[in-house]
């Protein structure tokens, strides 16, 4: 602890004094106390939502994808399906839509979703179909034979492009895929940039991306046809605003969609959300099948079609003194929600919306927020929640203005933070910032030599050659949301009409059996924070007892649990929300058995303190009651009971903070409870070959309020730490143009190990909030929203460069750093032709081929229309049919080494030029995917045969593309040269004459030359 | 993610494997550590209709030195390899390429003989074997042979293995006396599939570099570096040549010329490397 006496400074307007606060020597709150959870974890004796068993007569779900971006389903033929061994039934979007309806999206716009896809697919991966078969195998078997027919459609996946007119449409009944637009002015930017000294202006791209629980999806459904109730099993972590969109979507009553969550998480980070659709999915399926359903999502789905952030591209503007204060900041901000807008979205782009000045005092700010509509997968809860793509923005220009102004960075945050003694703070856009001294929280963080220390790594490094820069940042970090934020999306016109939202509701319970035991509920779905942990310690403060005495369970039952919309475990609510609720629930325990033992000790209630499982006079300990004494007369006789106290010891409390009201008319929002504070500086090294980032430092300095258990909230700093340093330097969802997927795999979507992740350096200071009776602020997402942009700066800093893009990969900064033009090839030949281009972008892979054969090129041409011919030459060819003129169709198996897979494949003919020159173009489909594409093939004559040369372009979707990005070129160079290879032997009557079959003549050349392979 | 419906076998000999292959040829797949074959599987990539195990196979569990290699049997996993002592005194170039192998974990499962059967491009096993010159032997009821490195792997995940023949062993050339070897890998992560690797041997006045992750298969050159010349200009062009004729492609990890750039900058440090190390 950098500074030990914080956590001991009085709240700044304490709401403790309705809480009786035990003395702080017995205190539990506080602690760094190890988790109770992880005697059983650490042994494998979690319960997790898998471990639980299923339901007799149990079936077992696979569902099948969409390849495709953007198409229409034509047709699904599902009768092979069905016939397959152990399979009960197979659903498609027809089925379902007959018996739900879609779900409730915030806009009024008709962005119809179903549980599965109904007329059209919009995003690869998009549920299609559902097979429920005896065990998953035998579901996977069945899946491989259902075909779906598809009519491609244009996709759209850049997000810039997807917002211009005339972009193809996602939801062509919306009209438009920009579905929301909306303008925000607080205080008075136009005239502060008027006036301003000085004005910049940047553009920053935060990337999609996840974080990977360990644990993916799981759905046990079960449907009860004697009320029409459906009762669920799933690893859902809420917001539970979340319940009714499914119910809703179900049909029926919120009561009657039960839904229960297990007691162990397999860690969510907003993920588990996202389960919702599939919740709905299976519990139809259960419902049309009539047994329980069971699915269990593979890491190959996760990756595809789970979850994402949005990504969003922002343009932010500032306007500036000459001194560096920031008068006024204004914010152009894109964000993309891929296919479908699914609840809660849009919330990362207003989640942050009080707090758009970050840790800044400006006045003035101008806010655009605008949706867009892709063909990827829908956005969801990803940890961070627009405070990443916030703190990109932000942080990257103060970084700007201090390069502009030729002043350091770290000068630039100090003359702009929101100064000591202020608060509470009224932020710009309605954040009501709690408590927190910015400035010295900085000066712990740069002090004892740090930032010194910092400054000598880099003038040493570059005094060595080396690219070695700092970066640093700062921000606040909300916790607990003001469930109305999102209300901010309609005009304040609307807002009246639709009617207020606001608050956030927690709710949590204590219960003492008659043997005075301690139990405890609460509306929280832990993943890992170690809950029962904290509210463990919370309670046994109240009550004089250890966490040992209580009993915490947090397995949660919507039918019989207290729960509201906010309930769940998002947002960072724990510490402003929950454990507030917890603590309320003690304090009322602690009460009603303060008024019992009073009664009987002959004190005043408040004169009474609890310790060692004792209830005494504080004047006069040896005058006390045992704990359980005086809970059993609750149980045991309720006619002795003081005056006005139920019998029975149960006590249910509610927590609404006060301070989290609705919108203004004019647009302020307090978006969040607590506010913490951040800072971060690095140095970081660029490798000048590689071009790979090291993490040299990293400091990090925390003021979350008072910490309820230090040792739990280190875990979450470094755990946010750790996935910051993914968003930062390795983690992207990426796509294809086509709107393929291509990281479907840990070997491409890359999650940073302990390798890759060094130890940062980090530091504490305690600001109670005076909003919350505990002191404690969310503190869970924090460097998830600081540690990128530090990290881009300190690398915008080692190369010199302006801008930099997130994550900064190998590849994007070997661009920035690559002396150009390159090293030209040797000999370089006059006539050859360039290297086979590569293709940027992702867009499919293509190459050209050549080859010789033995044959005169009217025999090779007529071969190339005869399907005899063809037939003997299409690599893998079982059948093939003409199904027009120059048109055919074939059943092929095609592969690389031991990876092989059937296809339905289309050939087609055209634009001929006997015997010269003709367009082959086709597509084919099956279980590991589908390609389609093309390519011209000239015929010219070789001496007595013939010379072929072919160009080809592929585009690549569905597993193929999304598990083997790496290895596509090569496969499609191989299949596409075998067909070439055969042809030349079906004609030659033996191998045919060319060299390897990938090569373009400039390698050809090189072979000739002796330097190639 | 779960397999189409397979045979397993798991044959007491050998011989029996042999049988085995012979029976079902291009129907079977020889699994030993499963760390490739696996992946396929579960992702239904790969449906063979048996998959013959030989982990287990004392007779497939050796390793030893013959007078001019280490050979090494296809039960030897990667981790029993590292552990060998003497390695890196034997075959310095495993010692320093092993380690870049996957993961702790996977090496205790993941066998050298099925990671150059598995003919993946970015694989270091295989471009220490085309490196070094080493070689494979093959066996099948009709007999045993042994193919040189690079007439084995002819592609990508292909090798020159017929059907009904088993990988039984990989032969590496142990360490020539005044022969320098260096090792490098540029991977997004340690252990991640390679971008490019590097080996590099210096002997004798030649200078061998094996590239790995560029190519459909690992591709080595060699120069000869005239005595008392300085190889500066040379070894630039050289490997700028090299660079270009691997053909490397565009991918979501890296450019084509990201890939050139590290074969012409570390493809040097590790050739002076090696030759720093050859005596």
């Amino acid at each position: 602890m950098a500074n030990p006496d914080a956590s001991t400074e009085a709240p700044a307007a304490p709401r403790s004094e309705r809480s009786p606060e035990p003395s702080p020597e017995r205190s539990y709150v506080g602690r760094a106390m190890e988790r109770e959870e992880d005697l059983r974890l650490l042994r494998g004796r979690g319960r997790f939502a898998d471990d639980i068993g299923a339901p007799p007569r149990t079936v077992h779900a696979a569902i099948l994808r969409s390849p495709h971006a953007h198409a229409t389903i034509e047709a699904i033929e599902t009768d092979e399906a069905r016939k397959r061994p152990g399979v009960h039934a197979v659903i498609t979007g027809e089925d379902i839509k007959a018996i739900s309806d879609p779900f409730l999206v915030v806009l009024r716009a008709p962005l119809h979703q179903w549980s599965l896809a109904v007329d059209k697919v919009r995003y690869v991966g998009e549920p299609v179909a559902v097979v429920l078969a005896d065990d998953r195998y035998l579901a996977e078997d069945a899946l491989d034979a259902i075909v779906v027919s598809y009519s491609e459609l244009p996709v759209v996946v850049d997000l810039e492009a997807a917002a211009e007119d005339g972009a193809p449409l996602v939801h062509e009944a919306a009209g438009t895929n920009l579905v929301s637009e909306r303008d925000f002015t607080y205080g008075d930017p136009e005239t502060a940039f008027a006036e301003a000294d000085h004005r910049f202006s940047l553009t920053t791209r935060f990337p999609r991306h996840s974080y990977m629980p360990i644990e993916c999806f799981v759905v046990v459904a079960q449907y009860h046809e004697e009320d029409g109730s459906y009762d669920v099993l799933s690893n859902f972590q809420g917001p539970y605003s979340t319940h009714p969109v499914m119910s809703r979507s179900l049909r029926v009553p919120g009561a009657r969609l039960r839904l229960r969550t297990p007691r162990d998480s397999g860690g969510s980070f907003g993920i588990k959300q996202a389960v919702f659709p599939h919740i709905v999915l299976m519990s139809l399926a259960a419902r049309i099948v009539g047994r329980p359903v069971k699915w269990i999502e593979d890491r190959y789905e996760h990756l595809l079609a789970a979850n994402s952030c949005p990504g969003r591209v922002t343009t932010i503007e500032a306007a500036v003194q000459a001194d560096g204060k920031i008068t006024a900041l204004k914010y152009d901000q894109l964000e993309d929600y891929g296919a479908y807008l699914r609840a809660p979205m849009p919330g990362p782009l207003y989640r942050m919306q009080g707090a758009m000045t970050g840790a800044y005092d400006i006045a003035n700010l101008a806010v655009t927020n605008k949706m867009v509509m892709t063909n990827m997968m829908p956005a969801g809860l990803v940890r961070g929640f627009g405070g990443p793509q916030l703190y990109l923005a932000l942080e990257r220009m103060t970084h700007r203005i201090a390069e502009e102004l030729g002043m350091d960075h770290l000068d630039v945050i100090r003359k702009n933070l929101i100064p000591a003694g202020v608060f509470p703070y009224k932020a710009a856009a309605g954040s009501l910032l709690d408590s927190g001294d910015y400035p010295k929280a900085i000066e712990i963080a740069t002090g004892e030599g740090r930032l010194e220390d910092l400054r000598r790594r880099r003038e040493e490094a570059r005094a060595a050659g080396k690219l070695y820069g700092i970066g640093f940042a700062a921000a606040v970090e909300p916790g607990m949301s003001n469930m109305g934020y999102i209300s901010n999306l309609l005009t304040a016109e609307e807002r009246e009409r639709a009617g207020h939202k606001n608050g956030a509701v927690s709710l949590a319970m204590v219960n003492v059996d008659p043997l005075g035991t301690v139990s405890v509920t609460a509306d929280t779905m832990p993943q890992g924070q170690g809950h029962e942990t904290t509210l463990a310690q919370i309670v046994a403060d109240q009550l004089g007892l250890t966490p040992q005495d209580i009993a915490v369970n947090l397995e949660h039952d919507t039918q019989k649990d207290q729960w509201s919309i906010a309930a769940g475990n998002y947002s960072c609510r724990f510490s402003p929300g929950t454990a507030v609720a917890t603590h309320q629930a003690a304090v009322q325990v602690r009460e009603k058995l303060a008024t019992i033992a009073a009664k009987n000790l002959n004190v005043l209630p408040e004169d009474l303190d609890f310790a060692g499982g004792r209830i005494f006079a504080r004047g006069n300990p040896d005058n006390s009651v045992a704990f359980g004494r005086a809970a059993g007369v609750t149980h045991w006789a309720p006619a002795e009971l003081p005056e006005g106290l139920k019998a029975g010891l149960r006590e249910t409390a509610s927590w609404t903070p006060p301070e989290l009201e609705a919108p203004t008319p004019g647009d302020q929002i307090n978006t969040s409870l607590t506010y913490g504070f951040m800072f971060d500086m690095c140095g970081v090294e660029v490798d000048p070959v590689t071009a790979q980032v090291r993490i040299d430092r990293y400091v990090t300095i925390h003021d979350s309020g008072t910490l309820l258990n230090p040792l739990i909230a280190k875990g979450q700093y470094l755990g946010s730490f750790a996935q910051g340093v993914g968003t930062a330097l390795h983690e992207e969802y990426v796509y294809g143009e086509d709107g393929s997927f291509q990281t479907g795999t840990f070997a491409d979507y890359i999650v940073p190990t302990v390798n890759e992740v060094p130890e940062p350096e980090i530091l504490h200071m305690e600001s109670p909030s005076p909003f919350t009776p505990l002191g404690a602020k969310g503190l869970g997402e924090g460097n998830c929203m600081t540690t990128p942009v530090c990290i881009a700066n300190a690398v915008a800093d080692a190369l010199g460069v302006k801008d930099v893009q997130i994550p900064l990969t190998p590849k994007r900064l070997h661009a920035l750093m690559a002396e150009a033009p390159e090293i030209a090839p040797p000999a370089r030949p006059e006539s050859a032709a360039a290297p086979t281009p590569a293709v940027a972008g992702g867009r499919g892979v293509s190459g050209t081929g050549s080859l010789e054969i033995a044959a005169p090129p009217q025999k090779v041409w007529e071969a190339l229309l005869d399907p005899e011919v063809l037939r003997a030459v299409i690599p893998g060819c079982h059948e093939l049919e003409a199904t027009a003129e120059n048109q055919y169709r074939a059943q092929v198996t095609l592969g690389v080494g031991p990876v092989r897979g059937r296809f339905d494949a289309r050939v087609s003919l055209a634009d001929l030029e006997p015997p010269s020159a003709a367009t082959l173009s086709g597509g084919i489909a099956g279980p590991l995917g589908q390609a389609s594409g093309g390519g011209r093939v000239r015929l010219s004559a070789a001496g007595e045969g013939t010379r072929i040369d072919y160009d080809y372009t592929v585009d690549v979707s569905g597993k193929a593309a999304a598990v083997g990005a790496r290895m596509m070129k090569s496969a499609a160079d191989i299949v596409i040269a075998q067909f070439f290879r055969r042809l030349g032997g079906k004609l030659g009557g033996g191998p045919a004459t060319a060299g390897a079959p990938t090569e373009s003549l400039w390698r050809r050349l090189l072979r000739a030359l002796g330097i190639g392979r | 993610m779960k397999p189409v419906n397979f045979d397993y076998y798991r044959p007491d000999t050998v011989d029996e494997a042999l049988d085995l292959l012979a029976e079902h040829g291009e129907d079977a797949r020889v699994i030993a550590g499963g760390q490739s074959l696996m992946a396929l599987l579960n992702l239904r990539l790969a449906a063979p209709r048996a998959l013959i195990d030989i982990a287990h196979l004392a007779e497939l569990s050796y390793c030893r030195d013959s007078a001019t290699h280490m050979v090494i049997g296809a039960a030897v996993t990667q981790a029993q390899l590292l552990a060998q002592p003497g390695l890196a005194d034997a075959v310095p170039l495993l010692a320093q390429a092993l380690p870049h192998v996957g993961h702790f974990q996977t090496r205790n499962r993941g066998t050298v003989c099925g990671s150059l059967a598995h003919g993946d491009p970015s694989s270091e096993l295989p471009l220490c074997l085309a490196t070094l010159e080493g070689a494979v032997v093959l066996r099948s009821k009709r007999g045993e042979r042994v193919l040189k490195a690079s007439d084995f792997q002819t592609g990508l995940l292909a090798t020159a293995r017929e059907p009904d023949e088993l990988v039984v062993a990989a032969r590496y050339p142990l360490k020539r006396p005044g022969a320098g070897y260096a090792f490098a890998e540029v991977a997004r992560r340690h252990g991640d599939f390679a971008i490019v690797s590097l080996a590099a041997v210096a002997e004798n006045g030649t200078l061998r570099l094996g590239v790995g992750g560029v190519a459909d298969r690992p591709a080595a050159r060699t120069w000869q570096v005239a005595p008392g010349e300085a190889p500066d200009d040379q070894l630039g062009d050289a490997l700028n040549e090299f660079a270009w004729a691997l053909g490397g492609e565009d991918d979501i990890h890296a450019s084509a010329r990201y890939r050139r750039d590290i074969v012409r900058k570390l493809g040097r440090t590790v050739l002076e490397e090696a030759a720093t190390c050859a005596s």
